[in-house]
């Protein structure tokens, strides 16, 4: 079941164009990992699809529905089509962007209560099965500033599982973190692939594409150059620009 | 010859005094308190991408930081009654004039507070499915009036300091009827050092009351980045 259908997906700053006319579509239980060098668009794509940015051109369709209105052959996008986009689409970010006046249940809690108006007793149970999830049951009532970098991205990660998404954005969730800590948190983004979960990733962990990926994207100059399993990506890549860009990663290991 | 410091008539005229602090405290709280509301619809309205919300914003907030305080009491205690044709008392008219002049000040102190606070906290907010109202209310501005107390603090005192002017349209705040003493015991060295000393004291007591606030509120979530 197709659960995300983007078609012509074009985004510009300015005179840039980032992204020229990307169709993709996402099966659920897909998890495609996204590879490319710096400033071929893949934060861009990632952004565009829980509308972070606005799409300058295109279509984003998720579960049958295009998000936003037309109007005047473009679209328009109202607050209201975007946050209940947003609920559906979870994103971590390379900067975990944790509140660090909120404790890490508080974090955790805060979609459930402002959004979706739970009741505190329900939300902070929530909570605390998430973070239970991802390993920090006992870091519930700590702030931001006295958790290490990995248990901070594990507390966004399980910020972003509360509002039960139907599919996940990781924008490089390991690239901000010492390299002792990156473990902990692939840890628990394979527990999630193993549950059978949507992702989309972008990572600079080729090994790690490699093993939970079921999909392999390389985006170059704005636009999907190859794809194919990971096997086919990364282990055989049939273009030049595919091949280069692997030579430059070759310390990774399968 | 030395002079013979006698404090015994300005005691006397305590009960006077007092209820000049307690006009010069009714006028800076009622001013700080809509000059708060207003300055953070007048900074939400700058930071607004719609010219016809930010620059009228930017045009009142302007007009009120570039003109003196005092012409701006003038104005609307003896001009602007002429325009609409209705009776100012001094308290009206300095209500109206130190809450829209020190708005000014504070949107400028809430705009900065605001665009302080990083990009990741408002997009934190808005991938959990928040409105940009809730990210405001809930993640942004929690954290920015946290780092704006100090700036607070300053304007609110400034504040206190301004409404002194209101003696010259008769609002007998503890200036006013500091001066009245003065002239009526012939002891204006008294007066008026007790004056400066109560203003010295009202003013020093609500500043340590903001430093401890500041403190209180930084605890546990600490605003440096992440
Ligand atoms: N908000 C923005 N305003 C203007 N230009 C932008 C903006 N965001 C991205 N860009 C530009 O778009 C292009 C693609 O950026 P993007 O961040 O998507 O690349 P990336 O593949 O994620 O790179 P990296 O690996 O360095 O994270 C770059 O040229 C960048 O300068
Ligand atoms: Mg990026």
């Amino acid at each position: 079941m197709t659960i995300l259908r983007v078609r012509g997906l074009t985004k510009r700053f300015g005179d840039n164009e980032v992204l020229h006319g990307i169709d993709l579509d996402v099966v659920a239980g897909e998890r495609i990992a996204i590879l490319g060098a710096s400033g071929s668009g893949k934060s861009t794509l990632l952004r565009c699809l829980n509308f972070m940015e606005l799409p300058t051109a295109g279509t984003v369709e998720l579960d049958g529905k295009t998000v936003g209105s037309e109007r005047g052959g473009g679209r328009i996008y109202r607050e209201r089509d975007l946050t209940g986009v947003r609920q559906r689409v979870g994103m971590v970010f390379q900067q975990f962007n944790l509140f660090p006046h909120m404790t890490a249940a508080g974090n955790v809690m805060e979609g459930l209560r402002t959004v979706r108006r739970q009741p505190k007793a329900e939300a902070r149970a929530r909570a605390e099965k998430e973070l239970a999830r991802v390993g920090l049951a006992e870091k519930a009532d700590t702030f931001p500033a006295h958790l290490s970098g990995g248990q901070k991205q594990r507390v966004a990660i399980a910020r972003a599982l509360a509002m039960d998404p139907e599919m996940l954005l990781f924008d490089e969730p390991t690239s901000a973190l010492d390299p002792e800590l990156v473990g902990e948190v692939l840890t628990v983004i394979r527990s999630l692939a193993e549950e059978g979960r949507t992702m989309l990733l972008v990572t600079h962990e080729l090994g790690f594409a490699y093993h939970v990926a079921t999909r392999v994207i390389f985006l170059a100059e704005g636009a999907i150059h190859e794809q194919g399993t990971p096997d086919e990506i990364l282990k055989s890549p049939k273009k030049d620009k595919t091949r280069a860009f692997l030579a430059g990663h070759r310390q990774f290991s399968f | 010859m030395s002079y013979q410091w006698d404090f015994a008539p300005v005691f006397a005229s305590a009960p006077l005094l007092a209820e000049g602090l307690g006009n010069t405290l009714r006028l800076t709280a009622v001013a700080l308190a809509f000059g708060l509301v207003l300055g953070l619809a007048l900074a939400l309205m700058r930071l607004s991408p719609r010219p016809w919300f930010s620059w009228p914003a930017g045009f009142v907030i302007e007009v009120f930081r570039t003109t003196p305080p005092l012409v701006q009491l003038f104005w609307f205690f003896f001009a602007l009654p002429m325009i609409v044709g209705i009776e100012m008392t001094p308290f009206i008219a300095a209500v109206v004039t130190f809450s829209i002049q020190s708005s000014a000040f504070f949107a400028e102190v809430f705009r900065a507070g605001i665009q302080s606070i990083e990009r990741g906290q408002w997009e934190g907010a808005l991938a959990i499915g928040m409105s940009r109202r809730q990210a405001l209310n809930r993640i942004v501005l929690p954290q920015a009036v946290t780092r704006m107390i100090p700036a607070f603090m300053e304007r609110a005192i400034e504040l206190m300091k301004t409404t002194t002017l209101v003696a010259t349209i008769a609002y007998a705040d503890l200036l006013y009827d500091a001066n009245a003493v003065a002239q009526k015991t012939y002891r204006p060295l008294e007066t008026f050092t007790v004056a400066a000393l109560v203003y010295f004291v009202v003013i020093f007591a609500f500043s340590l009351l903001g430093r401890r606030l500041e403190r209180r509120l930084a605890v546990g979530g600490d605003s440096t980045v992440h």
